[in-house]
């Protein structure tokens, strides 16, 4: 293996962690918001924090974390040239990924049922609080559930270039780096779900 | 273990599995505390375990243990940025 291969991944890999970072700093400003508000009106919160699905909730950290396994696991295939393996890892990734993201649809269709969402007549009637707590809850697990569609669809390229081979045990900067925006994704929910499902 | 400077490490199937049982004991743990009463620990019990859980995905998923000084550093200071916001924030909301 020359040398300057490596050195581009090592570059690949280091603007990867870069944009991590500022991925780390957008979900901490939304967490950061969560905590002012949490402080501000922790009554309220407690009201609505009670409506949440907590069996929703822990299934999705299951599957999410299920899922970051088997991406690590893809990565370690993918060193040891086992190319049919690292195939089999990211299908497993994907399939969980759109299992939690029809357990998300379920949820909010349950969570509106209820009347909970933005502008609702329910919440525009009860105290400032609970709709403040709905707004951060859909914007934070939005962009997060938009951050899990971004991340399944470069998987699912990742793992036809595997399938190609144009991805294999000498080159596989592109499937270590979607790994670590997978495992990102996992690591934000690692938060939500204390934040918006245990705490109150 | 020692490796060579270019060389990537591997890490095994066995590891990974080990430290995906952790973190889902980790979760076990952390719902079954929520539901206990214990008043201020109510919110940094949760959070504390979660950030072990965090702790253990960029370890060992993210290959951060086998990284070098760079990435370790590119890490430390997005987390040092994110407590100074926190922080900041906090002095000013709390002491209005």
């Amino acid at each position: 293996m020359s040398q300057p291969v490596h050195r581009r991944d090592a570059g690949a890999k280091l603007g990867m962690w870069l944009f991590l970072a500022t991925e780390l700093v957008l979900f901490g400003g939304l967490f950061l918001l969560y905590a002012v508000y949490l402080a501000r009106y922790p009554h309220e919160f407690a009201a609505a924090g009670r409506e949440m699905h907590l069996v929703f909730g822990t299934a999705n950290t299951v599957i999410l974390l299920t899922s970051s396994l088997l991406a690590a696991m893809a990565v370690t295939a993918i060193q040891r040239d086992e190319r049919r393996t690292a195939v089999f890892c990211l299908g497993g990734t994907i399939l969980c990924a759109t299992v939690f993201l029809c357990n998300k649809y379920l949820e909010w269709r349950a969570e509106i049922g209820l009347g909970n969402y933005l502008n609702s007549p329910r919440l525009a009637a009860g105290p400032p609080g609970e709709s403040v707590f709905f707004s951060l809850y859909y914007l934070t697990v939005g962009l997060h559930g938009l951050h899990v569609l971004i991340g399944a669809a470069l998987l699912a390229l990742v793992a036809v270039r595997v399938q190609q081979r144009t991805i294999h045990a000498g080159n596989y900067a592109l499937l270590e780096n979607s790994a670590l925006y997978w495992h990102l994704v996992d690591l934000v929910w690692i938060f939500i779900f204390p934040l918006y499902y245990l705490l109150l | 273990m020692p490796t060579e400077p270019n060389k990537e490490q591997v890490v095994s199937y066995g590891k990974l599995t080990a430290v995906w049982a952790g973190l889902l004991a980790l979760t076990a743990l952390t719902v079954w505390i929520s539901r206990l009463d214990l008043g201020v620990n109510r919110v940094w019990g949760p959070l504390t375990i979660a950030a072990c859980k965090g702790g253990l995905i960029i370890a060992f998923f993210m290959h951060m243990r086998y990284e070098g000084r760079l990435l370790r550093w590119v890490l430390f200071v997005a987390l040092v940025t994110l407590a100074i916001f926190i922080g900041v924030t906090f002095f000013d909301v709390l002491y209005r």
